[in-house]
């Protein structure tokens, strides 16, 4: 069904990320950053999928290491991967948005240095799973837990702590003009990262059939 | 004796140029015109200041479309690598299943 589906979820990401700039063109400019607060309509549905892939991670982690299933964490290596694919876009057009709009490409404050950290835990997973030897699928998805926990804390930081960054009644509050661009972006986004995630866990599905086969042919 | 003839000397030195810098300074004339005398406050950063926000805008989304296309590249590579192996594989332990 996966397999049925992926092309034209596929398609219709592609299409739908093809029309957002004609959407994005056409919202209001903010009064105080004006163009490059643009930014936002591909920079927060980002930051959305990194933060709904690092819960999938986690999730799927906690059943790999409370349930003992193997496609559980076929399923959390694919939701870290997609964790460090969308946080390096997070990481990169943010600062692109903040050089223009606070003078300064980064800022070690509340909401950025956390994302980073954030980041940073996913990358050290896919580290470990290269190269962490066995064992390391049950380290990996200890570190996974750990890195689905700070999404809370990445995200409540913006109104805890005082930062530059933008709070979180941002989305709620936005301007009804702006709504059908960014509303666009996230669905773009979300169908977009179905599909490849999607992809992403065939190849380990395919991986792990091969390691059966091999299995299979030593014996 | 050499230590006394170079203190002699330095203090020679540092004596005349106390005495001309004043003369020096004098001979100058008037300070370059434009030379602040403080700092003036704007409202508004001056145009030519400003960061030009359409490359920004275009930077932006640029890396989001490369870096999206190169990772789906990059899944599609290494899924083809394992089919082929998988398949390869595949006919081997079949063969083997035969023998």
């Amino acid at each position: 069904m996966m397999r049925r589906s992926f092309v034209p979820v596929l398609a219709l990401a592609a299409v739908m990320f093809a029309a957002a700039p004609v959407l994005i063109a056409r919202a209001p400019y903010e009064t105080t950053m004006g163009l490059v607060q643009k930014i936002f309509y591909f920079h927060v549905p980002s930051a959305m999928m990194m933060f709904v892939s690092a819960f999938v991670c986690g999730i799927a982690s906690a059943v790999f290491l409370f349930g003992r299933a193997p496609r559980a964490d076929r399923v959390a290596l694919a939701g870290a991967e997609l964790v460090a694919v969308f946080g390096l876009v997070v990481l990169v057009t943010g600062p692109i948005w903040a050089r223009k709009a606070w003078g300064v490409w980064w800022q070690w404050d509340a909401r950025l240095t956390s994302s980073l950290l954030l980041w940073m835990i996913f990358l050290a997973y896919l580290l470990l799973r290269r190269y962490g030897g066995p064992g390391a699928d049950r380290l990996s998805a200890g570190l996974a837990l750990f890195g689905m926990a700070n999404v809370p804390f990445v995200y409540w930081s913006v109104n805890v702590w005082r930062t530059l960054h933008p709070k979180t009644t941002v989305v709620p509050s936005l301007d009804p003009a702006m709504r059908p661009a960014f509303w666009w972006s996230v669905l773009a986004f979300a169908l977009l990262y179905l599909a490849v995630f999607a992809a992403r866990l065939r190849l380990e599905d395919q991986r792990a059939r091969l390691e059966a086969l091999f299995l299979e042919l030593d014996e | 004796m050499l230590r006394r003839h170079i203190g002699q000397w330095g203090m020679a030195l540092a004596g005349a140029a106390l005495a001309a810098g004043p003369a020096l300074a004098g001979g100058l004339g008037q300070p370059a015109t434009g030379a602040p005398e403080g700092f003036e406050p704007v409202t508004a950063v001056p145009a030519q200041e400003q960061l030009p926000a359409a490359p920004m805008l275009i930077a932006a989304y640029a890396f989001v479309w490369v870096m999206l296309l190169v990772y789906l590249w990059s899944i599609w590579r290494r899924l083809s690598a394992v089919e082929r192996e998988l398949a390869d594989v595949a006919r081997r332990v079949e063969q083997a299943r035969r023998d």
